[in-house]
């Protein structure tokens, strides 16, 4: 039988050891709460380290260290908020827990429309949403733009991933700003009855459905393309497909961003700015460029060979500041149109 | 319901050392709850309307529909395997009497990985039978959609039914021979005898098995979200993350909250006449039916088929996985997360379990509403998604660590920083408000099953309330408390989203290490890690189940 008595002492000595694991802090250090996987971004952290001597902590979670962060208040450890999409950087920034900042290294490293307002964030790296089509059923110049997703010569052949996430809401609000919002929603309505299936899984699992036969065509970001090759069992899917950067003809493809922003109690705020200096510079960008198939901000920084090889594609100019305006509204449009079920 | 204190006067209740501490961890369990009403009192911006008019009646039909499905398929497999292994005597049933419990270490969200991998169109088996048949395309033939609401109900069935298994399982153990044996002289035969005796019998038991099922249920995630079943949580995270209203999706899981006080109900209101109370040393010994032929091998397979497919088939996919990328998933940080995962989990078991003895004990003393009440409330928080009660923790946490920081700097002029905040103690704590109903329900249930005349009797020989739950109780009870202690256990091993959110910074356990990938559609890179939280899981399942077992021949004794 289990002595109830004895473990009560031996428990509070594991309490106080886990305790003390977290207490024990190196002098030079900068706390991260990060919306991105470890995996993607311990190998830059690491020669952060190696060349600074400063250590990097992390905290990944995908929800609610934006809440975490506000409840903390000004005795929060973080320094850093690193995420992804324009939608997470601009509710850092609206719950009004994030400062602005400028560094020379900064400026001469991120263009301007890629800074937030008074420097409250910056993004790091760009990532175009594109159409993946299946290589042997849609001939090229079949498609080539957002708007043709509703022509109803593709029914039953659309596969994406939920209309809410927020790199799909990201592309919604992009329509909307271009277009109107009673115009996105008929559009988004037209899109919703060509689906092969209802919305799920991620960006990887629609390239999947491709090669599977499920549908033609799929919504998704262009990095996992890279992502894909890397991986024994999913290089097929993407052999499978075409990458078809969409309004070429006009505005240019939709882009998203991955980004960066300083806490307001910013404890180790020197060494913060140390790592967002190091985050833009030519190595770091470097690195996003060859581990993540994403785009560098810093001009001059060349994607991989890999992502070069699909080509020179125009961006959509329109401020980001304008998708995050129309986040909300677009998550709306999902749920009116039923675009989910 | 037998009270020892329908009479005392209230103010006299307040001196009462058993009420004052039931309503003290009621007060400490409730603050995320309490936190999260406030979120949903007082949202930012109200989307409710929204919700209501758009999506909210597809979530709550789905949430519906998968409830009683995975319900129904629970109790099946549930209450069926403990039947025949308790009573029954066929080939295999030593075996199957533990094994019954293996799925029950596997996560939900692991199981429904797993499966979609092999069933899918380009899973093993429908490329078997393509190459078999000679069919080319999926149009060629039909073939149930794993991702779907019949494929969620059937997953979670697989991983939630072991709960009712080991209930119902532990009641039958506990059961006196002599009210079936009567039952049998007076000409039932053994199905009718279950049906009317054993059955309503080990209802509570049961009942409660089937209750922690149903939350589940309601708050899983991970299985919904990968098979696009959007329930009411699924439509909470939507709220909460692709909407950003935090209000909205406390709102939501108000309307969760709802369901589940309904829940509690029907089942109180199920049996609120009965009241049985078995003496145990007029037990016979347990006689067992020997099965033979084609009943045996029927017996064998009701069985078998839940264990592997809970638990043979996922661990063969994940062992292959783990043996092919073991290069990329062996880290040298990996008994560093084992030790992490294991110590909260240990840690966490202890106080839950302890305050569930302390709460089942307080209301079997001062069976009055309000005690009742307050041991109600104090199991809500297992019916909150993971997430959300994060949340509602960091809330209150930070409210203290921030208020005595400033009264420190005020009056002595240092900072404290944040005392709770981003501890491994915020995980401890969310384990222990998460699981407590687990260990409570699970605790009370053993609980009332001992006859008051024991209390009477240990009373009049001197000892105290708090001697005789040391002396009679604990040891009487000691299968159900073993049974609750596994249960938390691999429950807090498993669980996840709390861990993510609460965690210090660097801090893995093996459940966020799975998570990192699994996220990502990578599981195979995390299949080592899905496999070590399996067969960590294993160990006390064993182990535990050896000891309820052994509770058979301990009741003999006394």
């Amino acid at each position: 039988m289990i002595n109830f008595k004895r473990l009560i002492p031996s428990s509070l000595v594991i309490i106080g050891s886990l305790l003390s694991i977290t207490q024990s802090q190196a002098a030079e250090e900068v706390n991260v709460y990060s919306y991105r996987q470890p995996f993607l971004i311990q190998p830059i952290f690491d020669n952060f380290t190696e060349t600074t001597g400063i250590n990097v902590n992390v905290v990944f979670a995908k929800k609610g260290l934006t809440e975490r962060l506000k409840r903390e208040g000004k005795n929060s450890p973080a320094d850093l908020v690193f995420t992804v999409d324009i939608g997470r950087l601009d509710e850092v920034v609206k719950a009004n827990v994030v400062q602005g900042v400028t560094t020379p290294t900064l400026n001469e490293n991120i263009p301007s429309q890629y800074q937030g307002p008074e420097g409250q964030w910056y993004a790091l790296t760009t990532r175009a949403r594109v159409i993946y089509a299946s290589k042997e059923r849609v001939a090229e110049g079949e498609i080539t733009s957002y708007e043709d997703l509703a022509n109803p010569e593709w029914k039953g052949k659309i596969c994406t991933r939920s209309g809410k996430h927020p790199y799909n809401v990201a592309l919604i609000a992009s329509m909307i700003a271009h277009h109107g919002e009673a115009e996105t929603e008929s559009w988004l309505s037209a899109v919703k009855s060509n689906l092969a299936q209802k919305p799920q899984g991620n960006d990887r699992a629609q390239v999947k459905a491709i090669k599977e036969g499920v549908c033609d065509l799929a919504i998704g970001n262009n990095y996992y393309y890279g992502k894909m090759l890397m991986d024994k069992e999913q290089s097929a899917w993407a052999h499978a497909v075409n990458i078809v950067f969409p309004n070429q003809g006009d505005r240019g493809t939709h882009v998203n961003i991955s980004g960066i922003s300083l806490t307001k109690s910013a404890p180790n705020k020197e060494n913060a700015i140390k790592l967002m200096d190091y985050l833009s510079a030519p190595m770091a960008q470097k690195m996003f460029a060859e581990q993540n198939f994403e785009y560098p901000v810093k001009a001059g920084v060349e994607p991989s060979a890999l992502v070069s090889s699909w080509g020179k594609f125009k961006s959509d100019a329109l401020p980001l500041k304008d998708i995050a305006k129309y986040r909300k509204l677009a998550v709306k449009l999902v749920d009116r149109t039923g675009f989910d079920n | 319901m037998h009270t020892f204190a329908h009479t005392t006067p209230l103010n006299k209740r307040f001196r009462n050392p058993w009420f004052i501490s039931a309503s003290l961890v009621a007060v400490m369990v409730g603050l995320p709850i309490i936190a999260v009403f406030y979120l949903a009192f007082f949202p930012e911006e109200n989307i409710w309307p929204h919700l209501a008019s758009t999506v909210l009646p597809g979530y709550i039909s789905s949430t519906l529909i998968l409830m009683f499905g995975v319900g129904t398929l629970s109790l099946f497999m549930g209450v069926g395997a403990a039947w025949l292994v308790t009573m029954c005597k066929f080939p295999g049933r030593k075996i199957l009497e533990w094994a019954l419990l293996l799925p029950f270490a596997v996560p939900a969200y692991v199981i429904a990985y797993v499966y979609t991998d092999l069933l899918e169109y380009a899973g093993l088996v429908q490329g078997w039978l393509r190459a078999l048949f000679g069919w080319s395309s999926s149009k060629d033939y039909w073939f149930p959609e794993i991702r779907s609401m019949g494929g969620a109900i059937t997953m979670m069935a697989l991983v939630l039914y072991p709960y009712v298994y080991l209930m119902t399982r532990a009641a039958f153990l506990e059961q006196s021979m002599s009210l079936f044996s009567a039952s049998r002289n007076l000409g039932h035969s053994p199905l009718q005898s279950f049906l009317r005796i054993s059955i309503p019998v080990a209802r509570p038991a049961i009942a409660v098995g089937l209750s922690l099922v149903l939350m589940e249920t309601l708050n899983d995630f991970g299985t919904v979200d990968f098979f696009a079943v959007r329930t009411l949580t699924a439509g909470l995270y939507d709220t909460w993350l692709n909407m950003g209203n935090i209000g909205g999706a406390a709102q939501i899981a108000s309307l969760m909250l709802i369901f589940v006080v309904t829940l509690i109900y029907m089942e109180r209101f199920s049996r609120r006449k009965q009241k049985q109370f078995e003496s145990k040393n007029q037990g016979h010994a347990l006689e067992q039916f020997q099965l033979t032929g084609l009943r045996a091998g029927a017996a064998l397979l009701f069985c078998a088929l839940p264990v592997v497919a809970g638990f043979l088939i996922p661990v063969t996919v994940l062992s292959y996985y783990a043996y092919h990328y073991f290069e990329v998933s062996w880290t040298s940080n990996f008994l560093n997360h084992a030790f992490n995962s294991f110590t909260l989990s240990v840690i966490a078991s202890i106080t839950t379990i302890a305050l569930g003895i302390m709460l089942a004990y307080s209301k079997r003393l001062n069976s009055t509403g309000i005690t009742q009440l307050l041991v109600r409330f104090s199991g809500l928080g297992y019916a909150m998604p993971g997430a959300v009660l994060a949340v509602g923790i960091i809330v209150p946490f930070a409210a203290f660590d921030n208020a005595v920081d400033d009264m420190f700097r005020q009056h002595f002029g240092i900072s404290t920083g944040l005392l709770l905040s981003g501890t491994t103690f915020a995980i401890i704590f969310a384990y222990t408000v998460r699981f407590l109903a687990v260990s409570a329900g699970s605790i009370e249930s053993s609980l009332a099953k001992v006859t008051p005349s024991m209390d009477m009797a240990s009373r009049s020989l001197g000892h105290n309330n708090l001697s005789t739950l040391f002396r009679v109780h604990l040891p009487v009870i000691r299968g159900g408390i073993l049974t609750a202690a596994l249960v938390v256990f691999v429950d807090c091993m498993k669980e996840l989203p709390a861990t993510l959110i609460l965690r210090p910074f660097n801090f893995e356990t093996l459940a966020t290490h799975v998570y990192q990938y699994a996220s990502d559609e990578l599981l195979e890179q995390s299949a080592l890690a899905a496999l070590i939280i399996v067969l960590v899981g294993i160990v006390p399942v064993i182990f535990l189940s050896k000891s309820i077992s052994s509770t058979r021949t301990y009741n003999k004794k006394t």
